[in-house]
């Protein structure tokens, strides 16, 4: 029989712990950033339950703030695939200005970790699917594929339960939740590779276009819309840009570049320099400031 | 098409782990540049002063980095120009072994620290025991530090000796010894220009080179089922992954445990109709006719699969609790969940000699051969033969801590004479059963206070709550037990005497008994107390006071008893004496029954 390749095997793993949630979790969602590692993990439960639809809704904890074309694609994508999309905003944070331009880490609690938290409560899921790899950041380097949380929704890294071979422990209290991260061993690269290997659309946003931009604290910053404020002295420009992670616009910093299509973006992905987390403007606050976020409930 | 090799690294505390896997990632050039700068940021403010920490690119946690120890699992991949690798950087501290253990699940190979200026230790033979014990046929030992003993040839021989008399006794398929030194990058990547004696691969050499699934058969088809696919009333599919073998359509298989026949009517990997699949694939599997399976069945061709309720294991404990024979747990053994006891334990493996140590009791971090007994019967393998379906974790159903994993010996036969740990089974241990301390919960109060029916409503929330309950009543009891019973002095201690150790043979069974009797006098209830056994007895005084009981009077028992009609009637031509120190109070006057229910219940939780 064919010996199967590396992406036939991430993919058989992705699908296996999809079907186990499916199957032993009482009432589970998944995450949809809109981003690639969404459009991958849509991709897989499109594939995984065939010839049935996903059996549980996706959920966008919207800002507010992404990227215009980030929404118009998520409408367009539940649409065409027929899916259950949720669509949350924490509203005490939109009345009271949450704003990424004012409020700094503090709107990423208020609009991001909070509405999570809020998101789940109110429609009492207790699994989460999200799209975290462990090839992102040091302390996901050490978290299970299944990931439980208390109450609060918090994380205790020194008390993980053991996961042995496939066999996966699902049991939980009421009121607790686990997060469930099928994409756990793949790499950036084995995304880029599955969604050419796999036609899969994503946002444009990630091909280089010329896009208007300003340059602030080394991040290149695209002007989505005219909520964007311009700090002194800073001057909206048009360069070729793409994204190498989808957010909140005025958090997500583009790169130069000249790659408008998918060979491009792999080759320039597999040369890279820089892991692609230092374009998200708030991890590069301090080394732990990842897993302190996590710890509270942060995906 | 690259090939995948998962591999762990594990040795004691200090043995370099860390350092050795993040040398080759930096060696390789496989770290980006902003983690790498991260780590030149820590390692400034970090206490290893100048020279960069490898370390610091693994340990990942703040606590590892403050305690300078790894306590989890860490992954991390990197690919060369030959081979694709995923590496699980797992602690070496013995309090984190069963960390090291979810790593040994996941590899093919296994890279053993040994520090050559101390030799084979105590960690290192656990390490290659639960490796062995995980499935792990492939092991390197790094025998690290080399720059500390000169690159001495001779030391290292000696230590070489010493841990292939140790790997004898195993079964790997192949091991490979090799000095190194982590933090000055001998044969890790380059061969040693310090270690001319050594002629054979590096590290990194090796791992791109050595191949892992020597000795493996495709052998015959099997798959356990994850889920049923019910699009709609015309597709009825059974999702899974193959675990061995292959499938095609037209073939005939076997369903487990209902023992059925059927041939495969259309087979789908993923969304793609196929003709056949083979070991790995994700598949939807349709059949020519309707069987009974389910989840956690299992399909196969000629599978030299067991289908049976009792087999014999080894087992690696990781729960804090120790580990008591005849407690039972929920077992997931493929895609299968079912409660299961553990019977006995035959013997503790002593982790450094492999000697075998009669013990009624395991702790963590311990292996013990042990037999386990299934409430249904379930499809299992022998792990050696058959890793899906032979390994297993045994779930705490109070916890929902994975308290153990274990690997499936061979099945036993009842007539086999399996021999039930010699045990009593008592009361906790049928109280484990039902997940429940077993309690005598007495209540005492006035005649119409309000017992017989709050012990009604709190019975229904008890048991709603999946608990195991039993009423006695006074009055019902006076019918039946204690008919010949009348009202004088030794009758009524007799007649508490007699529920008292009724309410005990309850607590025996595992039951919480709830009591509801007048029992007036504080002596009656010191002895039902001292028959039931203090810490089991709950006393619960309903407060009631006597005018509200007579106001009520529903049984119109009061009125009588004021007329002469009932001699020794408790509050009126009888004394009741209130206990001095209950440990619930409840006045029932103008409250719901609801509330009074709900009050009681609040206050119940934390003696429960």
């Amino acid at each position: 029989m064919e010996k199967m390749s590396h992406l036939e095997e991430l993919e058989a793993e992705a699908i296996y712990i999809m079907r186990e949630v499916a199957a032993e979790c009482e009432k589970p969602v998944m995450l949809y950033s809109i981003g690639k590692d969404s459009s991958v993990m849509l991709h897989l439960a499109l594939k995984a339950f065939y010839p049935e639809k996903p059996p549980f809704p996706f959920l966008h904890v919207d800002t507010t703030w992404k990227f215009g074309e980030m929404i118009e694609f998520r409408d367009r994508m539940a649409e065409k695939y027929g899916l259950e999309m949720l669509v949350y905003t924490n509203q005490e944070g939109v009345e009271q200005g949450i704003n990424p331009f004012d409020h700094g880490a503090a709107y990423t609690d208020i609009m991001k970790t909070q509405a999570l938290k809020q998101a789940l409560d109110k429609y009492q899921f207790t699994a989460a699917f999200g799209g975290g790899r462990r090839d992102e950041e040091k302390s996901r380097a050490k978290e299970r594929i299944f990931s439980f949380r208390n109450e609060s929704h918090g994380w205790d890294p020194k008390n993980q339960r053991p996961e042995m071979w496939r066999l996966f422990n699902t049991q939980i209290f009421q009121g607790e939740e686990v997060r469930v991260f099928p994409l756990s061993n793949w790499t950036e690269k084995d995304i880029w590779q599955y969604i050419r290997k796999e036609e899969i659309e994503i946002p444009s946003l990630y091909f280089a276009k010329e896009r208007p931009v300003v340059f602030r604290d080394g991040n290149i910053i695209m002007v989505d819309d005219d909520r964007m404020r311009l700090r002194p002295g800073e001057e909206v420009q048009n360069k070729k840009v793409r994204f190498r992670t989808l957010g909140c616009y005025p958090l997500t910093g583009g790169v130069e570049s000249q790659a408008d299509t998918l060979d491009a973006i792999i080759e320039e992905t597999l040369g890279a320099v820089s892991s692609e987390r230092t374009s998200r403007v708030i991890d590069n606050e301090a080394a732990g400031s990842m897993e302190r976020r996590k710890r509270e409930g942060y995906f | 098409m690259q090939s995948l090799l998962k591999f762990i690294t594990c040795g004691s505390v200090d043995d370099g782990k860390s350092t050795l896997i993040g040398h080759m990632l930096y060696d390789a050039k496989l770290i980006f540049a902003d983690q790498e700068r991260a780590l030149e940021l820590d390692s400034r403010v970090g206490s290893t002063g100048g020279e960069i920490d490898y370390s610091l690119l693994l340990d990942g946690l703040m606590a590892e980095r403050e305690q300078g120890i790894t306590i989890d699992v860490a992954y991390r991949y990197f690919t060369t120009e030959k081979r694709s690798f995923i590496v699980a950087d797992t602690p070496g501290h013995e309090e984190y072994t069963r960390n090291m253990a979810v790593g040994a699940s996941f590899a093919d190979l296994a890279v053993i620290l040994v520090d050559v200026t101390k030799g084979v230790l105590l960690q290192t033979k656990r390490h290659t025991r639960i490796c062995a014990l995980m499935g792990i046929k492939s092991v390197v030992y790094a025998v690290n530090k080399m720059d500390l003993v000169d690159y001495e040839e001779t030391t290292f021989r000696e230590i070489e000796a010493g841990i292939r008399q140790m790997a004898a006794e195993y079964d790997f398929h192949s091991q490979f010894v090799i000095p190194v030194s982590a933090t000055a990058g001998d044969n890790v990547t380059q061969r040693s220009e310090k270690m001319l004696w050594y002629h054979d691969k590096t590290l990194l050499e090796y791992l791109e080179t050595v191949d892992v699934a020597v000795g493996e058969e495709d052998g015959f088809f099997y798959m356990p089922v994850q889920r049923v696919c019910r699009p709609d009333r015309t597709f009825r599919g059974f999702q899974g992954e193959i675990a061995g073998g292959e499938i095609s359509v037209g073939q005939e298989i076997e369903t487990l445990p209902s023992r059925e026949k059927a041939k495969v009517k259309s087979l789908h990997v993923l969304n793609q109709s196929v003709e056949k699949a083979g070991k790995g694939r994700p598949v939807t599997v349709e059949l020519d006719r309707e069987v009974d399976v389910s989840r956690g069945c299992v399909l196969h061709s000629e599978g030299d699969i067991h289908l049976g309720k009792l087999f014999s294991c080894r087992l690696l404990w990781m729960d804090d609790q120790k580990l008591v024979a005849g407690k039972n747990y929920l077992l997931k053994v493929g895609t299968r969940l079912v409660p299961a006891t553990l019977m006995n334990i035959k013997y503790k493996i002593d982790v450094n000699e492999g000697t075998h140590i009669k013990s009624e009791r395991i702790y963590k971090n311990e292996i013990a051969v042990c037999d386990i007994a299934c409430s249904e019967q379930i499809a299992f393998g022998e792990f050696k033969k058959n890793k899906i379906l032979g390994g297993f974790i045994l779930i705490d159903r109070v916890t929902h801590m994975t308290s153990a994993c274990g690997v499936i010996r061979h099945p036993l036969r009842r007539d086999e004479n399996v021999v039930w740990h010699e045990m009593d089974i008592n009361r906790q241990l049928r109280g484990q059963h039902m997940n429940q301390t077993p309690k005598t919960i007495w209540l005492t109060g006035l005649s119409g206070s309000g017992k017989s029916t709050i012990v009604n409503e709190l019975e229904k929330l008890l048991f709603a709550q999946g608990r195991y309950t039993m009423v006695l009543d006074g009055d019902n009891i006076r019918m039946g037990l204690n008919r010949d019973l009348g009202f004088r002095e030794q009758d009524r201690i007799e007649n508490i005497r007699r529920v008292a150790e009724v309410a005990k043979l309850m607590n025996d069974a595992g039951l919480l008994t709830l009591v509801s009797f007048i029992s007036p006098f504080r002596r009656d209830r010191e002895r039902a107390k001292n028959i039931v056994g203090e810490d089991h007895y709950i006393e619960i005084y309903i407060s009631t006071p006597l005018e509200e009981c007579e106001k009520r009077d529903v049984k119109g028992l009061y009125k009588k008893a004021r007329e002469g009609k009932i001699p020794n009637f408790s509050g009126i031509s009888s004394p009741y004496e209130p206990p001095a120190d209950p440990d619930i109070v409840l006045d029932t006057t103008g409250k719901s029954l609801e509330e009074s229910v709900t009050s009681i219940m609040e206050q119940l939780e934390k003696y429960l």
